[in-house]
């Protein structure tokens, strides 16, 4: 029976009752006594060097308060990169300099170079032109293919690096010779040249921050668009600014989608702060959508080149890839990490495969930075295994479902170490995998492509079985593995005189529904009702730490933190419970809600204990602290290994090369599930963007660098009519073993799972429709690629 | 946007003046224009509103077909075109979503000749009489080439008079992003022989097609045409969408207009 309160309750959002009803506060929302107005001054080229700023001729015209170029911020620091990755060779990355305003040169179109403060924001919109109109920039040639870009040392994206190579990572480096062994010895070898394409994010809130300084005591506050604030102080002090930690607030309120681009810092963040302390006012700035488009961090963006070496007969002897991941201009926090230790340890698939060998060289071009997006790094190698095995089967006239099979790890071999430096703690992918084969259906498609075939459209199925390391993430592991942080978080559990509670999370909700879950755990762990149960988060002077929600993290890493800090709760409780009962501590059980002297009928409740702790009249104090609040940190102490099947089904108009995607199955195994509604519910918004990224979502630079796909005119998003009904089932879970909760997370799976099952079932439909020189085409399969690849 | 003045005339003789002054620009629907002047890409000193002319509103029958005032909205015509006009009425009401289809207007649309625009397919396929602010046009002497119309500075559209056809039909194909046509087919027969324009595919805007006409006028069936190639020259290309793509989707879309037109 499915319960309707705590642990695996469809418990309907909280949070969304504000949300839908307009009552949610954005940045944006904020109107601040004095407050001013900044524009960005962005670069309308992408290549180039700045000759000189004219700001005489803005600084008198109306309402104009302040003008910020990077000759203010040359003396400060750059936003680093998060991850230091070492080339093959040993030599450390190539990292240039961010600054918070572009100074000398301006790298891509809409990199900012100058700021405009106003009274108002039409004012300092009006300046901003002018003060562009005044700015001389010596255009450079733009370098926007990455190839040509690491081919070509005489144009440089940054001066100091010859060829706009940031590193040449291999992983694992010394198993290379084995591999490359391997593959030679191999029967049969497939190779399959793809392209992951660059995604615009295109959160439905656009970034947003308001900058506060207050001069009587120095401290400055921070209201910004952020999935992570505790990380973007940390970056804007010890980095950027120069600002003591203890000196700056970051507040990140309600905030309308990230999907990975709010991750990080930018430049306007800390511009705002600068302004904010020079005025003496609050400043204000949020990006207009073209601006999103031209400056939040992209996704994606791979070239790959896969081999796989194989029997005749389908087992995978070895895998082999060599990318190129494109960085754009500067290198954004996660940037250096997502194609590598985010990818690359993915590179095994689900299969028990013996030699894998990966190779990624990551270059700087003259487009917008490219960092994770949801997924990040395992969608790219979900992709590119599970196209591959497509090829392999078709090469070999085997049955991918069959081929999946026979490669797949069985439950008995787990946990597992791949050759790509991952421990997988448990699985069982034949579990998912004939779990979708059912509820898709399988059996039943020679019928359905028939009744297709009426109607004269060519139907076909696809395949993907997936993988992803997420729950990021074990610190010793990516401090090994180049991290400049750990990634543990935190929670405090405060537990009201009058039994309420608020629970302060590390992790940052921006849509995920962590305001509903968390109380279903706490309610669950407590018993007490999930409405006494408050969660405070996005907000550093409120929470203890946190490193936020990204990488499916925030159940199997900030819950987990909570989860300690509820234990703690409950040990104190005992202790309290047992001076007030009389009993020795070990006597005392917790449970219902109720501490109970075990074989007898004396017990407390939970409230009476919260309030004795804290009006201690009858309480131990010699020997016990008064109060009830305890707080958690939790270092994970390994990834977490969400894995399942998908199975996709398209009609293709032969006509018109449109894709429909008709029908999708997932069969996921993401552990313990808390609110199977909310799983449901991310797994439909994963998918949905793995579909748009299959067949929509295509971002085009020219040969200037100039942004064909700057809005909706010609980007294009999913919409509702572009998605099936989805059949979502989490039934076959296997618990992850080294986390309180056992949940394993379930962002990101959707997006990680689905591309690769629309394209294979698009080369299916082909196929079978007397199409078979098509084997491959770019995603997304848009209706002129489809059309052009049957009719080339 | 820039600062602007802004008039709502009450009668066509009073637009006509308001649009003799100095930077006046006429406003219907606002559906390009305001996009437009949000972008600072357009900064009209006055703006006239054509909406509040109660002769340019509604859809009725009269001399010639069917009646449709220049500010007419989309949705209006979807819903009273129905029963005199199927295709027409079936266009209007594919055209954008419904906040567009309650805001753009007839008149808007075929004054603007958005080379992507659905409504320039049905005039020119309807051959109607374009009724302006001074004279009435033809459609085949009307659109001159995309965003390129006959109306003179200050003219604008008051009615659009549709002939109705014995049957027609509109096959869209949406650009995925826009949802404008990427190319889309009006076939409309008549006594008199069947036309068939095409908006979207063409770098000189809305076209008609005329081997396709000639060949559907002897034999108004998908196959009469399966023989013909539509030329790709002088097709748009662009990401969306190659000439020799467009070119094909003409064909293919015209082959199911025919099979669909009612």
């Amino acid at each position: 029976m499915p319960k309707d309160t705590g642990i695996g309750a469809s418990t309907k959002r909280r949070e969304d009752v504000r949300f839908l009803t307009g009552r949610g506060v954005y940045t944006d929302d904020l109107s601040l006594f004095g407050q001013a107005h900044a524009v960005m001054v962005r670069s309308t080229v992408a290549h180039g060097r700045i000759v000189s700023i004219d700001t005489s001729a803005v600084e008198s015209m109306p309402g104009v308060l302040a003008v910020f170029t990077g000759e203010d911020f040359k003396d400060v620091g750059g936003n680093p990169a998060g991850w230091l990755i070492n080339s093959r060779d040993g030599t450390p990355m190539r990292e240039p300099k961010r600054p918070v305003l572009a100074h000398g040169k301006v790298r891509h179109v809409g990199d900012a170079y100058a700021a405009v403060i106003a009274e108002s924001y039409a004012q300092a919109k009006d300046a901003a032109q002018v003060l562009s109109d005044a700015t001389e920039i010596e255009e450079l040639p733009a370098i926007v293919d990455m190839k040509a870009a690491a081919a070509d040392a005489s144009n440089r994206v940054h001066d100091e690096i010859p060829d706009n190579i940031c590193f040449d990572w291999g992983w694992i480096e010394d198993n290379r010779a084995a591999v490359d062994a391997a593959m030679k010895a191999a029967p049969h070898v497939v190779t399959l040249e793809l392209t992951n394409n660059r995604l615009v994010p295109n959160a439905m809130e656009p970034r947003a921050s308001i900058g506060e300084y207050f001069p009587g005591t120095g401290d400055y506050k921070l209201t910004t668009t952020s999935q992570n604030p505790h990380l973007t102080r940390l970056l804007i002090c010890a980095f950027v600014m120069g600002i003591p930690e203890n000196k700056l607030q970051v507040v990140a309120p309600d905030v309308g989608g990230g999907f990975g681009s709010k991750i990080y810092h930018y430049g306007e963040e800390a511009l705002v702060l600068a302004a904010a302390k020079r005025l003496g006012r609050p400043v204000r700035w949020t990006a207009e959508r073209t601006e999103s488009f031209l400056s939040d961090a992209h996704g994606r963006d791979h070239v790959t080149k896969i081999e796989l070496g194989c029997t005749k007969e389908g087992d995978i002897l070895a895998i082999r890839t060599e990318t190129y991941a494109n960085v754009g201009a500067y290198l954004s926090n996660f940037s250096t990490a997502t194609p590598t230790f985010l990818h690359g340890t993915l590179m095994a698939g689900p299969y028990k495969v013996p030699h894998v060998y990966v190779n990624v060289k990551t270059v700087f071009t003259n487009t917008a930075p490219v960092d994770a997006y949801r997924g990040a790094g395992r969608p790219e190698a979900t992709y590119s295994i599970e196209r591959v095995v497509d090829k392999m089967c078709r090469e070999l006239g085997l049955d991918p479902f069959e081929v999946r099979r026979r490669n797949l790890l069985t439950p008995d071999q787990f946990p597992y170490t791949t050759p790509v430096g991952l421990v997988y703690d448990t699985g069982n992918y034949q579990a998912t995998l004939d779990k979708a084969v059912d509820l898709a259906d399988v059996a039943g498609f020679e019928a359905r492509r028939a009744e297709s075939a009426k109607r004269g459209k060519l139907r076909g199925m696809g395949l993907s079985t997936w993988i992803e390391a997420c729950g990021i993430a074990p610190s010793h592991l990516v401090g090994v593995l180049g991290a400049r942080v750990g990634l543990y978080d935190a929670a405090t559990v405060r537990v009201n005189a009058t039994g309420t509670i608020s629970v302060m999370t590390g992790a940052h909700s921006h849509g995920q529904g962590h305001e509903t879950v968390f109380p279903q755990i706490v309610a669950e762990k407590l018993g007490i009702p999930a409405s006494s149960v408050e969660i405070v988060h996005g907000d550093t002077a409120k929470i203890p730490f946190g490193m936020g929600s990204y990488g499916s993290r925030s159940l199997a890493v900030a819950g987990s933190a909570m989860d300690r800090a509820i234990d703690k709760i409950i040990a104190k409780g005992k202790k309290i419970a047992a001076h007030m009962l009389e009993a020795a501590e070990g006597d005392i059980t917790f449970a219902d809600g109720k501490f109970s002297v075990a074989g007898t009928d004396k017990a407390k409740t939970f409230g009476e204990i919260a309030f004795s702790a804290y009006v201690p009249h009858n309480y131990p104090l010699e020997t016990l602290e008064p109060g009830l609040e305890e707080t958690a940190f939790y270092d994970p102490a390994n990834f977490t290994y969400p894995a399942g099947a998908y199975i996709c089904e398209v009609e293709v108009d032969e006509g018109t090369g449109k894709v429909d995607v008709v029908a999708f199955t997932c069969a996921d195994d993401f552990g313990n599930v808390m609110n199977p509604m909310i799983v449901e519910g991310q797994v439909h918004g994963g998918v949905g963007q793995g579909i748009g990224q299959a067949v929509l979502e295509s971002t085009s630079y020219d040969e200037n660098g100039q942004l064909l796909t700057g809005s909706y005119m010609d980007y294009a998003m999913p919409r509702a009519d572009d998605v099936p009904f989805y059949t979502v089932d989490h039934s076959c879970s296997t618990p992850c073993t080294h986390n309180p909760l056992g949940v394993k997370g379930c962002g990101e799976a959707g997006a990680i799972g689905s591309p690769p099952a629309v394209v294979n079932a698009v080369i299916d439909a082909l196929q079978r429709g007397g199409h078979s020189h098509v084997t491959h085409i770019d995603m997304p399969v848009s209706p002129n690629r489809v059309w052009q690849a049957m009719n080339a | 946007m820039h600062n602007f003045e802004f008039v709502k005339p009450s009668s066509i003789a009073d637009a006509v003046a308001a649009l003799a002054a100095e930077g006046a620009q006429p406003l219907s629907g606002g559906q390009t224009l305001l996009p437009t002047m949000k972008q600072r890409l357009a900064a009209p000193e006055v703006l006239v509103s054509l909406t509040g002319i109660p002769e340019m509103q509604g859809v009725c029958t009269g001399d010639g077909g069917l009646h449709i005032g220049g500010a007419t909205p989309h949705a209006v015509v979807a819903r009273e075109a129905a029963s005199h006009y199927p295709a027409l009425a079936a266009l209007a009401g594919g055209i954008g979503d419904p906040a567009v289809r309650n805001r753009g207007t007839i008149g808007g649309s075929v004054a603007n000749n958005d080379p992507a625009a659905c409504y320039p397919a049905a005039v020119l396929a309807s051959g109607v009489t374009v009724v302006t602010s001074t004279r009435k046009i033809a459609a085949d002497d009307y659109f001159q080439g995309m965003f390129t119309t006959a109306l003179e500075e200050g003219e604008f559209i008051t009615s659009v008079i549709f002939r109705i056809p014995q049957a027609a039909a509109y096959v869209k194909f949406n650009q995925p992003a826009s949802r404008f046509a990427l190319t889309a087919v009006f076939v409309a027969k008549f006594a008199d022989g069947v036309r068939v324009a095409v908006t979207g595919a063409s770098n000189n805007g809305v076209f008609r097609w005329e081997e396709a006409e000639d060949a559907l006028t002897a034999d108004f069936s998908a196959g009469a045409i399966a023989g013909l190639t539509a030329s790709a020259e002088d097709m748009i290309s662009d990401l969306h969408g190659s000439a020799a793509y467009r070119a094909n989707l003409v064909k293919v879309l015209t082959g199911r207009a025919v099979t669909a037109a009612r």
